[in-house]
């Protein structure tokens, strides 16, 4: 977190540039465990290289009298990566990849508030850090897919198996992929708006 | 191995605190999503905070504010509380995103799809 001076800050490339007819962006965010590969995915379909906002946790009740404390700890940094895919002229889809703890949500106002929705990047060694997030997201009602990150020693399990194990009701799509590759982690994205279409159809 | 993850930084509160004039960005925050796109709207003036003129070099073109925070290096309510002084005096102008009602908007959806299979 070091601003340089006004001349010297980096700006996008001009290919990375918007179009000024750009009028609408909106945001997708993808929640994991640390390591499950968010930013991958994000960086797999993203047409710029995944970018890092930061936010400063400040500690409530820092001792901000204290005149001795000034070489202490007072203030923590917080990143987050994103990307971004234009989809047409006037609109932008932005990804944010963020840690499946809430304490960070908080941070970055606004995150899944007007998100389209969110894609729950899980690696099935390690599923019971899933179980929170999920949760959030009900509680919020954010709407979300499951994507379950294909590691080469991941286990493999019947998704119906996963399903009883996560908790999730029926129509929630549970989806494998490889972060790696543009093709899977699009087809990640895919599988949410197509979940986002359903949830748009009248119930008959 | 993820770079959201890596271990967290210690920060420079006292520099942030100069550069906002010691304002939170609380009440910014409730106008700029992390994805209002700035565009400017006039150029950088030698008498203005360097980081007001950074601003409007980046945005001539349109950025999400999640950009601008992370071309700047700075955070983004440090960054909010920057836009929203450029936004008073009518420097930039945002666009802010769709206001999404409870249920997606059908035809949104079906653009983001459409974008997402040209990929």
């Amino acid at each position: 977190m070091d601003f340089r001076s006004s001349e010297t800050v980096v700006g996008p490339r001009s290919e990375d540039t918007l179009p000024s007819s750009a009028a609408t962006a909106v945001k997708v965010v993808i929640v994991g465990g640390f390591g499950v590969g968010k930013t991958t995915l994000v960086g797999a379909v993203s047409e710029i290289r995944p970018l890092t906002t930061e936010e400063t946790m400040t500690q409530a009740g820092a001792d901000v009298d204290d005149i001795a404390g000034v070489e202490r700890k007072t203030a923590t940094t917080v990143a987050m990566d994103f990307g971004r895919i234009s989809i047409n002229d006037e609109l932008v889809l932005y990804l944010f990849g963020t840690p499946g703890q809430q304490r960070f949500w908080f941070l970055w106002n606004g995150l899944f508030e007007g998100a389209l929705g969110a894609v729950v990047l899980v690696d099935t060694r390690r599923l019971e850090v899933s179980f929170d997030v999920i949760g959030r997201l009900e509680e919020r009602g954010v709407p979300f897919v499951v994507a379950l990150n294909s590691f080469p020693e991941s286990p493999s399990y019947p998704t119906e198996e996963l399903r009883a194990a996560l908790d999730l009701p029926p129509e929630v799509p549970i989806v494998e992929c490889d972060a790696r590759t543009r093709e899977s982690s699009r087809d990640v994205l895919m599988a949410l708006m197509r979940y986002l279409y359903s949830l748009t159809t009248p119930t008959p | 191995m993820s770079g959201t993850d890596h271990e967290w930084d210690e920060g420079n509160p006292e520099r942030l605190y100069v550069i906002t004039r010691g304002r939170s960005g609380l009440a910014e925050r409730t106008v700029l999503d992390l994805v209002t796109l700035i565009v400017s709207r006039s150029k950088p003036q030698p008498t203005m905070q360097p980081e007001h003129a950074a601003i409007l070099r980046l945005c001539h073109s349109p950025l999400s504010v999640a950009e601008i925070s992370a071309y700047l290096r700075l955070p983004m309510s440090v960054t909010t509380v920057l836009l929203a002084d450029l936004l008073a005096d009518k420097r930039v102008e945002a666009r802010a995103p769709v206001p999404l009602a409870q249920l997606p908007d059908r035809a949104l959806i079906e653009a983001v799809m459409h974008g997402l299979q040209k990929l």
